[in-house]
């Protein structure tokens, strides 16, 4: 490591300092605002609670008590489902795609595993924009419009290319010794992965699966043209929101910091998991 | 990384059983979507005047029949042709909407890498907290793109009551953020840009810290400066990940469409829209399904080609530098 002059450490920690305020105020912001009322947004603008303004819990009554009680408890149900759900079902199929990808060796007419782990990545390339009206039919006339499961499904879709880089290049760096010796004591291909290969995966298992949590939770235009009274998500409440409530600021800064809050827990608790799961196969 | 592909043997089926499930999702969720598009772009379908009767009761598998014939007496009885085609060559909304998709990608993307580089820079010296930094560097990417655009977008630049609004009243400054579609566009790439950083900075400081040591004593020893030290072997050996990072995030910025949904709406008129808000808002808010199918099929077409380009020509470099 290479020692910096003091002057050069004082801008250093004067940039950070900077862009911390970046990353946060606008946070910082939207929470305070969760805690104001008419009055006080208009007369403002405040920063400080309790310093320059007294704040109010009106926009989170308005949440969990009075009239949108309803449809954001149902959000924010349907968003756990949805999340969880297609995390966990594109880590099953995901890591057996990786897993097969990285051990055995496929020749399906002129694709060989190349081929196909470059079909599976290139379908990270489509714009849901281009499939979202096809598939909006299909899934009226197959009767997945408007289901949990249909919009569990599309994003487990959405999740698998990034699932299988990531397991299969959790799966290549580790020892097939193992699995071989698995093999020899009579195993099954199927044996070796579910009792030897996966359980010293799981590093790479929790960092796809956080990966395709937070793409599940965070998605609007599939949950906004495919589910409508029943089965929205958290983001497509918020959307509306904005175009239904005008300046009704504090219910909509409490909507909003009740979405982000839960990622914004996932994020520091297991920051490492997904910064690994960002760089999977990029860094040699 | 060394591949250990055909270290396991087994048989025909036990090798489809693993990536099988996996690709007849994808198949029948993604691609065949994708393909029927086709022909949907060749109607006028609309989303109130072409009914489908819906799946009715009883399982699904059992009434395929039943949802072929529905689709395609749908589809015969609003064929047009290429009048969709014809009437998007003469298309304002849609050449802005193609140019905004450009700028995005490649004015928006390589700020995003400039900032996340000088980051990336700062993280990797010797700092106190560094684990801290990190983590709340990397929190605007945990965000809804939707949250973000209400937060940064409305809340924070709104004109009379966002944070701004008191300096603005005191310097008499009149604040509009989005009265142009110049502004409009500047101020989303900023928003996206808040979004999309800390993913290329995670890219760039694992590239970094990959970096063996040594050869930056040696040219410590060798009495190389900061400067020279960076452009002749930091930022060379960052090109690869750099180059991996840019293409990803070109990728993903195609696909902008939240951000813009909620702050601008695609205004003032249609001048920063892009693509994909163009096809969500005539698809499926006013319902001409036929002709945003359409769109939707050109645009594909235009992702592809843009990153099939990108890939050929910068992935070859990327090859050659690892």
């Amino acid at each position: 490591m290479v020692h910096n002059p003091k002057w050069l450490q004082i801008t250093i920690y004067a940039l950070l300092a900077f862009w911390l305020v970046i990353a946060l105020f606008p946070l910082y912001w939207m929470i305070t605002l969760s805690f104001k009322n008419l009055v006080l947004i208009t007369t403002g603008p405040f920063f400080f609670p309790w310093i320059d303004y007294s704040p109010v819990t009106l926009g989170w009554s308005d949440l969990f008590e009075s009239g949108q009680r309803n449809r954001f408890l149902t959000a924010m149900r349907n968003s756990l489902i949805c999340a969880i759900g297609s995390g966990l079902l594109s880590l099953v199929l995901g890591s057996m795609a990786g897993y097969g990808l990285s051990r055995f060796s496929y020749k399906v007419g002129i694709w060989r595993n190349r081929d196909i782990s470059f079909f599976f990545l290139s379908q990270l390339i489509l714009p849901p924009a281009a499939v979202i009206l096809p598939l909006y039919i299909l899934f009226v006339e197959s009767g997945l419009y408007d289901t949990l499961f249909g919009l569990t499904l599309l994003y487990t879709v959405v999740g698998l290319p990034i699932v299988i880089w990531i397991m299969r290049d959790q799966f290549n760096s580790l020892p097939v010794e193992l699995e071989q010796a698995a093999l020899v004591d009579g195993h099954s291909a199927l044996g070796a992965f579910l009792k030897i290969a996966t359980p010293i995966a799981a590093p790479g298992m929790v960092a796809a699966f956080i990966l395709v949590v937070i793409f599940s939770w965070n998605e609007y235009l599939f949950s906004a043209v495919l589910t409508s009274r029943t089965s929205y998500t958290l983001p497509q409440l918020v959307a509306t929101q904005v175009s239904s409530q005008g300046v009704k600021f504090w219910t909509m800064a409490a909507v909003g910091t009740a979405t982000v809050a839960p990622l914004l827990v996932i994020a520091i608790m297991l920051e490492r998991y997904i910064v690994r799961g960002l760089t999977a196969g990029a860094v040699k | 990384m060394e591949n250990p592909a055909g270290l396991i043997p087994a048989a025909r089926w036990q090798k489809a059983l693993f990536v099988l499930p996996a690709f007849l999702l994808t198949f029948f969720i993604v691609i065949f979507p994708t393909v029927f598009g086709i022909l949907v772009s060749f109607t006028s379908w609309t989303r109130t005047g072409t009914t489908l009767d819906g799946p009715g009761s009883g399982f699904v598998l059992f009434r395929l029949g039943d949802m072929v014939r529905d689709i395609s007496e749908a589809i015969r009885s609003t064929w047009n042709g290429i009048d969709n085609f014809r009437r998007m060559a003469g298309d304002d909304a849609f050449r802005t909407a193609l140019k905004n998709n450009l700028i995005f990608a490649f004015i928006g993307v390589p700020l995003q890498y400039l900032v996340a580089l000088g980051l990336a820079l700062l993280l990797n010296q010797q700092i106190r907290a560094r684990k801290f930094y990190r983590v709340v560097f990397l929190l605007p990417f945990m965000i809804s793109p939707i949250a973000i655009g209400w937060m940064i977008g409305k809340a924070m630049f709104d004109a009379r009551f966002g944070p701004f609004a008191r300096i603005a009243r005191e310097l008499d400054i009149t604040l509009a953020f989005y009265d142009t579609g110049f502004k409009a566009v500047s101020w989303l790439i900023v928003i996206s840009a808040w979004y999309a950083i800390p993913f290329v900075m995670v890219m760039l400081l694992a590239g970094l810290q990959a970096m063996p040591g040594e050869i930056f004593e040696a040219a410590k020893i060798d009495g190389a400066g900061r400067w020279r030290t960076f452009v002749d072997m930091t930022f060379p050996l960052l090109l690869p990940v750099s180059l991996t990072a840019v293409i990803l995030r070109i990728i993903f910025e195609f696909k902008l469409i939240d951000i813009i949904y909620v702050v601008t709406g695609g205004g003032p008129g249609d001048a920063s829209q892009t693509l994909s808000l163009y096809i969500y808002k005539d698809g499926y808010l006013s319902g001409n399904i036929g002709y945003a199918t359409a769109l939707a099929e050109v645009f594909l077409i235009f992702v592809i080609v843009v990153i099939s380009l990108l890939l050929v020509t910068v992935g070859r470099k990327i090859r050659s530098l690892y």
